[in-house]
């Protein structure tokens, strides 16, 4: 099956192929080898840092309250750490690698640097999670000014961004790599392109990390006397907001690439499309700005521009996605004969596939609970209600668990016959994995925005405020949504703890694929061969989608009541008059 | 003459790439956009008013 062989390379380097028996594509092995390095390491760590989060839901919750409040903080640092920049930085950099080398059929830019890039990342995640560890460093990943770590876990986070920075330039020279030997024609494929636009967003926010962090660095090690609070956060956003946005493109990719896999499915259209694409390029990174809107000492014009005008130049780009990805299902679907009545083609969807369900999901969830919540805490008047309360984690557990998360886990499900070349183990339990995950990841987010709606803040131990002089009371209904809270996190980690085993279990001891089996491999769909969709241009050129205009319908009398309803509470708050 | 024949339809079809596709096509500009644009409007903005803030006495 592994036909191996040479070819001519710019550079006079000779990289080693095989030939893919479901798709025809000639697979570097280079690549195949660093896509699967940074795709267990991302699994490891989210395996780590979910069992944190556990943790911390279960302090949070009032009647257990598991941690002391030490701990509290320092597994609640370390679970930010491991799986908001670990898990999804490694596997955002398994993606680069695949929609470049893999998709555009041509070989990896650089793999020897690429393993510089793996080991840089790998020490870096090492070094801050040993400090983080060792209890000094409970400094949260964002570690405000004056909030002092050792001098480690900067270290460790610099050394993690530079091994990821040269992950985005492989990526980009793989990009000339397949244009100057024309492994593809005309434009690069869509999937590539969603790529290419988290690349770019990435190499900004990693910019704006080193800006800050190594001042942040050598101001721990007593080199620099002062760094400026807000001047901190400022820059520190344009990173750690930023670096959210690598995820959307990412997975917004991934929506657009199971589909086509499985279904055959192609855009709408290509143009509109990639044009949503560019907006992200252009304005996303902008949306850093709400973290810094009840800052003082910065106008309101800045506010504005970058959280108004701006950002909803960006959201209409996650809205011509969020109508383009269901109507692209449907117009395959009924390609594929699914025709009957407005939603047979979404009724018979692949729901047993995990890959089809997660992406489903995953798609669903972001829109209606991180999507809509993320426009109503980037309003400057509304947001006041609701900043740094348990409603921000509630808002992002939605966009990186139920949106990120749940995607990276669904491709895992074709990266493990594509790449590993396994077949999935235990088939019927994977059927259940992206459900049971997803459950609880909306329960986390819908349970924390609830409490947080309450008033409730976030990164606190203690909400009865047992030792404080001045006591408080919450009403009643907030210790439920903690309490709900702590069991759907009961329920994602053991959705997450199935997704880890079942892929270790899969790669480790999984049936070998190869030409007779790897198309079931891909679990249950409705084409019986791998289809092109993914790897070439072309719309879907069709508009009759009645389903995908229903759905997106729903979508936005919701998104028009929550937004209203938000600013009827901000009445209540401060009554006029 | 059929090679020039050729090579005009060639030129004809490069001429015909719209504007839009030439930008979505040429990677390092989008780089050069996605840097630039945040970097001025988010970060250099921000950092020029947080510098006139008076520093306490
Ligand atoms: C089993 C799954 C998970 C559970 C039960 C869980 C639960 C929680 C809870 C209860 C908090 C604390 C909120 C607070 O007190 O302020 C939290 C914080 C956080 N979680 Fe999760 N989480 C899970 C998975 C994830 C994943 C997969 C990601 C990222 C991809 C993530 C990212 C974060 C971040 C960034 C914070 C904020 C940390 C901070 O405030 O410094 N969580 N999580």
């Amino acid at each position: 099956m592994s036909v191996t062989t040479d070819t001519n390379i710019i550079g006079g380097v000779a990289a080693k192929f095989r030939t893919c028996p479901a798709t025809g594509l000639d697979i570097d092995l280079a690549a195949q080898r660093l896509i699967k390095a940074n795709a267990v390491a991302a699994i490891v760590f989210l395996a780590i840092g979910g069992l944190f989060g556990l943790l911390v839901a279960l302090t949070r919750w009032p009647a257990v309250h598991l941690l002391s409040s030490d701990m509290f903080y320092l597994v609640l640092t370390a679970h930010g750490l491991d799986v908001l920049l670990v898990w999804i930085i490694f596997f955002e950099i398994a993606v680069l690698y695949f929609a470049s080398a893999i998709l555009l059929n041509c070989r990896l830019a650089a793999p020897r640097i690429a393993w510089v890039a793996f080991g840089l990342m790998m020490a870096g995640a090492l070094l801050a999670n040993v400090t983080v560890l060792q209890g000094e460093a409970s400094v949260m990943f964002t570690s405000y000014v004056p909030l002092k770590a050792p001098p480690n876990f900067y270290l460790g986070l610099i050394l993690f961004a530079v091994g990821a920075l040269l992950g985005c330039f492989i990526f980009l020279g793989t990009l000339v790599i397949a244009k100057e030997e024309k492994t593809y024609e005309g434009s690069i494929p869509l999937v590539t392109f969603g790529a290419l636009t988290a690349c770019i967003i990435a190499v900004f926010t990693i910019a704006s990390g080193a800006i800050i962090l190594i001042p942040t660095w050598l101001w721990s090690l007593g080199y620099i006397s002062h760094i400026d609070t807000v001047m901190y956060k400022l820059v520190w956003w344009a990173m750690g907001h930023s670096s959210q946005q690598i995820n959307m493109a990412a997975q917004v990719a991934i929506w657009y690439a199971i589909p086509a896999i499985l279904l055959g499915a192609k855009p709408l259209s290509e143009k509109v499309s990639r044009a949503a694409f560019l907006m992200y390029i252009l304005f996303l990174q902008l949306a850093s700005a709400h973290h810094m809107l009840v800052e003082p000492g910065i106008s309101s014009e800045w506010k504005v521009f970058n959280t108004s005008y701006a950002i909803y130049l960006a959201v209409l780009g996650s809205m011509i996605h969020g109508m383009s990805i269901p109507g692209a299902i449907e117009a395959a679907q009924r390609r594929n004969g699914f025709t009957n009545g407005v939603f047979e083609w979404l009724r018979r969807a692949p729901w047993a596939n995990p890959a089809w369900a997660g992406m489903f999901l995953s798609l669903v969830m972001f829109g209606f609970l991180g999507g809509i919540s993320g426009v109503v805490l980037g309003t400057e008047q509304i947001n006041i209600m609701l900043h740094n309360t348990l409603y921000v984690p509630g808002h992002f557990h939605a966009t990186v668990v139920a949106g990120t998360t749940l995607a990276f886990m669904a491709i895992t499900y074709l990266l493990v016959p594509l790449i590993f070349q396994r077949e999935i183990i235990w088939p019927r339990l994977a059927k259940w994995q992206p459900y049971l995950f997803g459950l609880g990841a909306a329960g986390i987010s819908l349970f924390m925005m609830g409490a947080g709606t309450l008033g409730v803040s976030r990164r606190h131990w203690d909400i009865t405020f047992s030792d404080a002089t001045l006591s408080f009371d919450y009403p009643p209904a907030a210790f439920l949504m903690l309490g709900l809270n702590g069991m759907s996190g009961i329920l994602a980690a053991i959705g997450g703890g199935l997704f880890v085993v079942i892929i270790v279990a899969s790669v480790l001891f999984g049936k070998k694929v190869d030409a007779s089996n790897i198309v079931a491999a891909l679990g249950p769909k409705p084409q019986k061969q791998m289809s092109d969709a993914v790897t070439s241009y072309g719309s879907a050129g069709t508009f009759h989608l009645p389903g995908t205009y229903i759905l997106v319908s729903i979508f936005f009398t919701a998104f028009v009541l929550y937004y209203f309803v938000n600013w009827k509470y901000l009445s209540e708050l401060w009554q006029m008059g | 003459m059929a090679k020039a024949k050729t090579e005009t339809a060639e030129a004809v079809e490069s001429v015909r790439i719209p504007p839009m596709q030439r930008l979505l096509d040429n990677h390092f500009l989008l780089l050069f956009l996605g840097v630039v644009v945040p970097t001025v409007l988010y970060l250099l903005w921000g950092v020029m008013e947080l510098s006139q803030i008076p520093i306490a006495e």
